[in-house]
């Protein structure tokens, strides 16, 4: 399912994308509305489906009333200001919410029609479906091989675990660093080089969809061009959903952007919302939102 | 204020300057702090130091006559031929029960409520309440070791009344808190990216326990563990009331669990029971048994240390 043969020109985008001014960060502006139009006259476009999402810590409402569809083959962003619950909302994606004591999810979320949050749906199966690349680059203090052939392992992976580690990291970029030492513990990689382990080994379960929080956050800016090429080649076979700070970053690398901000509502009660979800170039060049366009453009309180 | 009004008329700024960054007044309250603390160091050191120097100026003596003949000759009346021999052997048997019984239980009570207890009012109620158990004197834990071990009828036929075997259950008991306290330090300094990453790749909760947070927390469990065990090697006062031998014991007749659930001594009642005999070369004996207790406390903390410089992490 994940050979859509989708991908078509991203190589070059990626590749001309240092060169773009910040302020207009698309010039491949009519390749990509083609390409959408494409999409949505396909079937089985959306890959997720999120209905009327609230998600809340004890009484506290992170976020409210969240709709949104996930198109498949494509990288979708959500960027908004801090405690917007942009983090929150990529973590229902993979149940990742659940491990954190007294959060509860409302409303659903449809994954090929299945709602994710149903009861007899297991987490760890999802999670092995729709892997994450967090914001710290957290390898095991193991080593490069370890790292990378845990998720397999644990999946029950039966074929060559070498192939497999080799296939992982090529795909994120990084066996040509690495390929000498894979017994290395991955704590001696820089940072940069540490977050595409992370991505291997979120590739190497074979997911459906990769979740990125901020993954470049932490890192250089020729490490985050580094993740943002990799990105633009990974969306030929994944499904990507990142969360980022950056704008730039989402003009950059995504399909599609969802911005979120903060309401307060009665009570001063603080919750964050779905303002507007469009093509990134729609949401960066000509938005319908006053709030949007006040954020895309800097001149957000 | 008012002097930097005055200097600015007719210096330069880098003057001025010059004076503000130099002419600072000695900080007399600061150096009186300083001296306090260091003086309070001092004392502490003083008295340990002298402690020590007091008790090897006593053990020498018999030491370098006896040598290992010391550490090999049983219990006796004669201060020329009492040894500490059966002492060292039941203070290895007890440590060697808490081994097998507090380090497990403890540990595994820690991977509970560090992993899978949810955070709740109860769960609260009982990490606050083994935290007051490491509190407890270890003198009622005695109390509660004869109860349960040496006097309640089903038990006391399983351990022998008052026994190594007792003596070993009720350190067990002791140092469990203790235990499970360090154990679930360690667990909690894991940092929570490496469970979101295993759990993130499709682990369950037992994989990531298995496979991450129990080898990263490993050392400090291993460390607080051994330092355990040194504070079960040291007690004294519950073995007296599960009635370790003080004075004359026969030990080596019949077999090995026959030895278990007989009568035994340890180390530290041995310390005691030396220096509470009459006879003054005895005082000598008790210097030496102190010394043979220090030096086995010692190592048991040196290869804590080890494990922990060997095996330690940062994240």
């Amino acid at each position: 399912m994940n050979e859509g043969g989708e991908g078509v020109g991203t190589g070059t985008r990626s590749g001309g994308s240092r060169a773009r001014p910040r302020q207009r960060p698309y010039t491949g502006v009519a390749v990509k509305t083609e390409r959408e139009q494409r999409r949505s006259e396909a079937s089985g476009d959306v890959i997720f489906d999120v209905r009327d999402l609230s998600v809340l810590y004890g009484d506290f409402r992170a976020v409210r009333d969240i709709s949104l569809p996930i198109h498949e083959h494509e990288i979708t962003a959500m960027i908004g200001p801090s405690g917007c619950g942009k983090t929150t909302v990529l973590r229902c994606f993979n149940r990742m919410n659940d491990l954190i004591e007294g959060a509860r999810v409302e409303g659903q979320i449809l994954y090929h029609g299945v709602d994710l949050y149903a009861k007899e749906v297991d987490p760890v199966e999802v999670r092995r479906r729709v892997g994450m690349v967090f914001q710290k680059p957290n390898p095991f203090p193991k080593s490069i091989y370890e790292n990378v052939a845990f998720g397999p392992r644990v999946a029950g992976f039966g074929g060559s675990m070498d192939d497999l580690v080799e296939e992982s990291l090529r795909k994120a970029a990084l066996w040509e660093e690495v390929k000498d030492d894979l017994r290395k513990n991955a704590y001696t990689l820089s940072g940069g080089q540490q977050q595409r382990l992370c991505i291997a080994r979120a590739i190497a379960v074979a997911p459906d969809v990769i979740l990125m929080d901020e993954p470049c956050s932490a890192l250089d800016p020729i490490a985050t061009l580094r993740i943002e090429e990799l990105m633009r080649d990974l969306v030929r076979d994944y499904t990507i959903i990142i969360v980022t700070h950056n704008m730039q970053q989402a003009a950059r690398v995504s399909d599609r952007t969802a911005f979120f901000t903060v309401e307060v509502g009665e009570e001063g009660r603080r919750a964050g919302v779905l303002v507007e979800y469009d093509a990134t170039e729609r949401i960066f060049t000509n938005p319908s939102n006053q709030r949007t366009e006040d954020y895309v453009t800097g001149r957000f309180g | 204020m008012a002097r930097r009004g005055a200097l600015a008329g007719d210096l330069t700024a880098s003057e001025i300057v010059r004076r503000r960054l130099t002419g600072r007044q000695a900080d007399v309250l600061g150096r009186a702090f300083e001296a306090l603390l260091l003086s309070a160091l001092l004392v502490a050191l003083v008295i340990l130091v002298t402690l020590l120097v007091d008790i090897f100026r006593d053990a020498v003596p018999v030491l370098s006559d006896r040598g290992v003949d010391f550490l090999t000759s049983n219990v006796s009346s004669l201060p020329e031929r009492a040894g500490v021999r059966q002492g060292i052997q039941g203070s290895l048997t007890i440590v060697v029960f808490v081994a097998i019984l507090a380090f497990p239980l403890g540990v595994g009570a820690a991977i509970y409520l560090e992993e899978y207890a949810r955070d709740t009012r109860m769960t609260r109620a009982i990490n606050a309440n083994i935290r007051n158990l490491a509190g407890v004197p270890s003198i009622v834990y005695g109390l509660l070791g004869i109860a349960i071990f040496v006097q309640f009828g089903g038990l006391s036929g399983i351990t022998g009344g008052r026994s190594v075997v007792s003596a070993g259950l009720t350190m067990s008991i002791l140092v469990l808190p203790i235990v499970v306290i360090t154990a679930a330090e360690a667990i909690r300094a894991v940092p929570d990216g490496i469970r979101e990453a295993g759990y993130g790749v499709g682990a369950t909760r037992w994989e990531v326990v298995r496979s991450h947070v129990l080898p990263y927390a490993a050392p400090g469990i291993l460390t607080g563990t051994v330092l355990t065990m040194a504070r079960a090697f040291g007690e004294a006062a519950p073995l007296i009331l599960i009635g370790a031998a003080t004075g004359f014991l026969s030990t080596g007749s019949g077999g090995f669990f026959e030895q278990l659930r007989g009568a035994y001594t340890a180390l530290p009642i041995q310390v005691y029971d030396f220096a509470t005999r009459n006879l003054r070369e005895f005082q000598n004996s008790t210097a030496a048994a102190i010394v043979v207790l220090l030096v086995i406390l010692l190592l048991v903390n040196a290869v804590a240390i080890v494990l922990r410089n060997r095996y330690e992490r940062r994240w």
